[in-house]
């Protein structure tokens, strides 16, 4: 019997976790159609990217010249080691180009403007804004979420960009100012070990992480449940779902990119 | 003009809607009235597709809108405006930029027609002066009347006004009844109202049908629909506690 309970809850959660994906994967599709067919006004799209690029940019660079300063920090202090502190321009560029970059980035746009784009949507489904749209005969995606999407996938890689240099520009702080090492190798290094392939491999992930976050979070909005409690837990739900989803998507991209 | 024949609607096990039939002439107000929670803005969206029915049809000038897809269904929706029980302004936008928001994305207008036009609108909802406001600085009766001059702007054919004076002290909900009486004169739109403020409704439709327990018990000219000895329509009219509506069961 207590098998029995236990196989049900289980087909249960599964069949509602498929319904889930499979209302995602719709939304996304309708999505791509509108940001194809309907993209929306540049005047929308220039407010998102203002609204997502620029407002980011503080919370971005502050951020970047922490996570460049502790780079420099732990991997001088691993390099000693080996004797190789020369290196530390190299190992603080591949890591922040390649993976800390990304993935830094898009979890902090998510933390700032996600979360902000679920709750807007969210509100706006609630007090039926969404419905005064449809009454009005106009597509409420080509407003509320294409431009959102257009502004993402265009944002997060410019952002990801000025992480980037900004991080490096920590490191070169740490590692050249406090710790002594010459500047010349400091970039010489770096010069000598960045590859095309790994800006590029920076490049395909935060523009797949800004698609991420514009489509977990207008959907969420999009479906968020009744009253202020369905809009904060979807807000909530927005943030994790990006979060989880930017993690794992690193993983897969990283071993195909590699 | 607009026909609903036995159409269901159910939220879960709770039936709303049961195999409704109901025929909503051209150029007239007709209002949709009934008890708290019985469906009627539910009613009013099957209307405008924001809603599907679970079954029966919902014809608008012969065309069953259940079986449009979603551009169909916006060649339908053009027909139409809506002025939502709480307004549904879009709070992120000035008066002037919501009532204008129609204009600016399905006209090829410029700026100066559309200011123009935006300017008699609510020139016509007595709402002059307050452009630059957002919403949340307007009283709820104000935010009913920009709403009013946003859904007549493309001069629609059938309006629906979905509680158009819920909350409102008697002397604003009669000037909005009057509002809606004189623009409808003026525009010569079909007008359905769901409502529930008794007898002031039935001083500016054309026609009433009540809804109970997800059906229409009674429909007809305001006249006639006055006078209905219909028990429950009668313990509505007069407002009684006792009869076969019961809410303290």
């Amino acid at each position: 019997m207590a098998i029995r309970f236990l196989l049900q809850q289980l087909g249960g959660s599964a069949l509602t976790l498929l319904r889930e994906m499979g209302r995602m994967l719709t939304f996304l599709g309708y999505a791509l159609y509108i940001v194809v067919r309907r993209p929306g006004r540049p005047i929308h799209i220039l407010k998102q990217l203002h609204f997502i690029g620029t407002k980011s940019l503080f919370v971005i660079c502050l951020t970047a010249v922490f996570t460049g300063m502790v780079l420099g920090l732990q991997g001088y202090y691993t390099l000693a080691k080996f004797g190789s502190e020369g290196m530390l321009g190299s190992a603080v560029a591949l890591s922040l180009i390649r993976e800390l970059g990304p993935v830094l980035t898009a979890l902090m746009v998510t933390g700032r403007a996600g979360s902000a784009i679920t709750a807007e949507i969210g509100i706006m489904k609630i007090t039926e804004q969404i419905d005064a749209l449809k009454s009005m005969a106009l597509e409420p995606f080509k407003y509320l979420v294409s431009p959102k999407i257009i502004a993402a996938v265009l944002a997060v890689p410019l952002l990801c960009a000025l992480f980037d240099v900004v991080g490096i520009a920590g490191g070169y702080l740490v590692g050249v100012k406090l710790l002594g090492i010459n500047p010349g190798t400091y970039f010489f290094e770096m010069e000598k070990s960045v590859v095309g392939r790994d800006v590029l491999s920076g490049f395909v992930k935060s523009l797949s992480f800004g698609l991420i976050i514009s489509w977990v979070c207008c959907f969420k909005g999009y479906t968020a449940g009744h009253g202020a409690e369905g809009v904060s837990r979807g807000t909530t739900a927005a943030v994790v779902m990006s979060s989880v989803l930017i993690l794992v998507w690193d993983y897969f991209l990283t071993s195909v990119l590699l | 003009m607009i026909k609903l024949v036995n159409v269901c609607k159910s939220f879960g096990s709770q039936a709303v809607l049961n195999n409704l039939c109901l025929d909503i002439r051209r150029g007239e107000i007709t209002a949709i009235v009934g008890p708290s929670g019985e469906g009627k803005s539910v009613l009013l969206k099957q209307l405008i597709g924001l809603q599907a029915p679970d079954s029966g049809q919902v014809l608008v000038d012969g065309t069953d809108i259940t079986a449009l897809g979603r551009s169909g269904m916006n060649r339908i929706r053009e027909k139409f405006g809506m002025l939502f029980q709480n307004a549904a302004l879009f709070d992120s936008l000035t008066v002037f930029e919501n009532v204008a928001f129609p204009l600016e994305e399905k006209t090829r207008l410029s700026r100066e027609e559309i200011r123009s036009k935006v300017h008699e609108a609510l020139r016509h909802v007595g709402l002059s002066g307050i452009d630059d406001k957002y919403p949340d600085e307007l009283s709820g009766g104000m935010k009913k009347r920009v709403g009013l001059a946003r859904a007549l702007l493309l001069k629609p054919q059938i309006i629906l006004f979905d509680e158009p004076t819920t909350g409102l002290d008697p002397i604003i909900c009669r000037a909005i009844h009057q509002l809606i009486a004189d623009t409808h004169r003026l525009f010569g739109f079909t007008a359905i109202i769901v409502s529930h403020e008794i007898p002031d409704i039935f001083d500016i439709s054309h026609r009433v049908a009540m809804l109970f327990r997800g059906e229409i018990i009674e429909e007809g000219p305001t006249e006639i629909f006055r006078n209905s000895r219909h028990p429950v329509v009668r313990q509505f009219i007069d407002g009684s506690l006792d009869g076969p509506i019961q809410f303290l069961k």
